[in-house]
């Protein structure tokens, strides 16, 4: 970067900007804020009227009042009682985690082929990774679910989990993006002192690689959270098995009018996602903007 | 690479082969698939009633919804990136509706919109405003009501925005500032053309995902539908309530193929949308080549 120039000569003709413009800069920079302020609040209401309702009776919650009183804090234990939501979240788990484990173990290996090893094929390879990004899933799901219905796996968690093992295109963009501005004298220093590209991979590589993988891992386990296309074709038949955006989703049938629960389950199924955001703000906003600067 | 070689074949390539066989079929799953030519395909250009709403409810999706989330989110970039304090505090509360799970911010917004006593009604009707919006109890509010739900959760391509513009070189606005450019000037002349790759990104990936709008509209259509019958009543048919409104081309396909298992007739629809996912893909990454700027690129 040339700023340094800049920096540099700075000092020489540093002055103080005439009062029209600081005064000008001052009053855009007033607007510019109180603008950003007035967004977030309107950002932050419906989180504050989820909480709200979600703390109301359910007489309140169908009246135009819009602040709780009295404060109905069982409705939280409440819904624990309507719902089988640990038994939801135990099968959002499983299918989080066991897809997500598989994403890293499938995907990490294909990236790391796609970017450090030289091999016949390898542009196309990657050509056909970057159109099963871009085609919507969507079209495949009818020859996908005829062949689970052939394997009688409809209704069961493994329609969703076992693709995950076979690899995911956009986690194997991802890392391979990462991947490739790792500097190649790292990986030719281990290969002088004699290491297979498999050791490479799990000494070198996936100790540099450290923030991808956060970010590959976090979105997966969010993906497969928050997913509720494919749990509503291969899980709908079986309330067993539902996941918690299924079981949310279903859950005003279940229970009529009750938006006060409503609210509070859907603050339930939020909180864990915000939770985790604050503990890994910093590998989220390094992995989003991952996918999008160097795309 | 050879497991995902495989998995690609099996969770791509037999999908893709298999789909295009089925398309040209009658399959429900219990008889073996029976073949009738081109007849799923004349249906879906003759005589299917739905097809039509459903291929305007899309197009609707990506000519209105879309570019008004990739304006929005360029927008609060762009104040972000302006702002002096608060940078973190601000990106944070923007980007959080975007973790929402769509179910979950979906049923928060049919509560916030329902007429008679959501809040935003009631405030509405404080500030004055006689006749409100019904929202997504009307056939005309329903789908600018999901617009409203996508701009609360725009979250990511902000994020990937405000990186960008970020990145911009500051000698750049400099010298165009000393040639006499004004802001707007700059930001049409030096931060529109630096950042427009990843603007290019933005709409691809919003075309892609306009296409397949599934969850928000089938949660909305279910819930607003339950509301408006107060019996929970399950038999009534609830896709794209209401008046097939929300009925988006991805509802479409799976109400033939997973409530009526229509698969034959699913996996013609399949096809299509394949066919116009590519070549809008294709259309948008050929043109971008007149506008987009790539930072030391030959051409």
């Amino acid at each position: 970067m040339s700023t340094a120039s800049v920096e540099v000569a700075a000092p020489l003709v540093r002055r103080k900007p005439p009062w029209s413009i600081r005064r000008r800069r001052l009053l855009l920079s007033i607007a510019n804020h109180s603008l950003l302020i007035a967004a977030a609040i309107i950002f932050l209401l419906p989180f504050v009227f989820i909480t709200l309702t979600a703390l109301m009776t359910n007489d309140q919650a169908l009246s135009p009042r819009l602040w709780p009183s009295p404060f109905q804090w069982d409705n939280f234990i409440e819904v624990f009682r309507q719902a089988p939501l640990w038994r939801w979240a135990l099968n959002t788990m499983l299918y989080a985690g066991l897809a997500t484990l598989g994403v890293l173990v499938s995907s990490i290996p294909v990236a790391y082929a796609l970017s450090r090893i030289r091999w016949r094929g390898r542009n196309f390879a990657f050509g056909l990774v970057l159109i099963a990004m871009m085609l919507p899933p969507v079209i495949l799901v009818v020859p996908l679910y005829v062949m689970w219905a052939k394997l009688h796996l409809v209704g069961s968690l493994a329609p969703l989990i076992i693709p995950a093992w076979f690899g995911d295109a956009f986690s194997i963009f991802l890392l391979r993006q990462f991947f490739m501005t790792i500097p190649e004298e790292y990986l030719d220093a281990a290969r002088v002192d004699g290491c297979g590209e498999l050791r490479i991979l799990a000494t070198v590589v996936l100790r540099l690689a450290k923030p991808a993988i956060a970010a590959v891992t976090l979105f997966s386990f969010l993906y497969c959270f928050s997913d509720f296309f494919l749990p509503l074709l291969y899980l709908s038949e079986n309330p067993d098995r539902w996941v918690l955006q299924i079981g949310l989703a279903e859950f005003r049938s279940l229970h009529q009018v009750q938006w006060n629960l409503t609210m509070a389950a859907t603050l339930l199924v939020m909180a864990p996602v915000i939770v985790v955001f604050f503990l890994a703000q910093r590998a989220f906003v390094e992995g989003v903007t991952l996918t999008g600067v160097k795309g | 690479m050879a497991p995902w070689l495989i998995g690609f074949s099996v969770f791509f390539g037999y999908p893709l082969v298999m789909s295009t066989y089925l398309s040209f079929t009658h399959y429900d799953l219990l008889s073996p698939p029976k073949w009738i030519g081109l007849a799923n395909y004349k249906f879906i250009f003759n005589d299917d009633p739905l097809v039509g709403p459903a291929v305007r409810n899309t197009l609707w999706i990506i000519g209105v919804m879309i570019p008004l989330q990739v304006i929005f989110a360029f927008g609060v970039a762009l104040m972000l990136a302006r702002a002096k304090r608060g940078v973190g505090f601000f990106r944070t509360i923007f980007y959080l509706p975007a973790l929402a799970p769509p179910v979950a911010a979906t049923l928060a917004f049919v509560y916030i919109l329902n007429p008679a006593t959501g809040p935003v009604n009631v405030v509405l009707e404080k500030l004055g405003i006689e006749e409100t919006p019904l929202w997504f109890q009307s056939p005309g509010w329903s789908k600018p009501s999901l617009t409203l739900l996508g701009m609360w959760g725009v979250g990511n391509i902000m994020i990937i925005f405000l990186a960008a513009i970020l990145d911009v070189p500051k000698q750049l606005y400099e010298s165009a500032e000393l040639d006499g450019a004004g802001p707007l000037q700059r930001l049409r002349w030096v931060t529109f053309p630096t950042i427009s790759p990843v603007i290019l990104f933005a709409i691809v990936i919003g075309v892609i995902a306009g296409l397949q709008y599934f969850t928000q509209a089938y949660v909305a259509a279910n819930v607003a539908s339950g509301q408006a019958s107060q019996a929970g009543d399950q038999t009534v048919n609830n896709l794209g309530y209401p008046e097939a409104s929300t009925l988006f081309y991805p509802v479409l396909l799976y109400q033939q193929g997973f409530r009526y298992f229509n698969m034959g007739y699913a996996a013609a629809l399949t096809m299509l949308l394949l066919v116009v996912a590519f070549t809008i893909t294709l259309l948008i990454i050929r043109n971008s080549r007149r506008w987009v700027h790539y930072a030391g690129a030959v051409k």
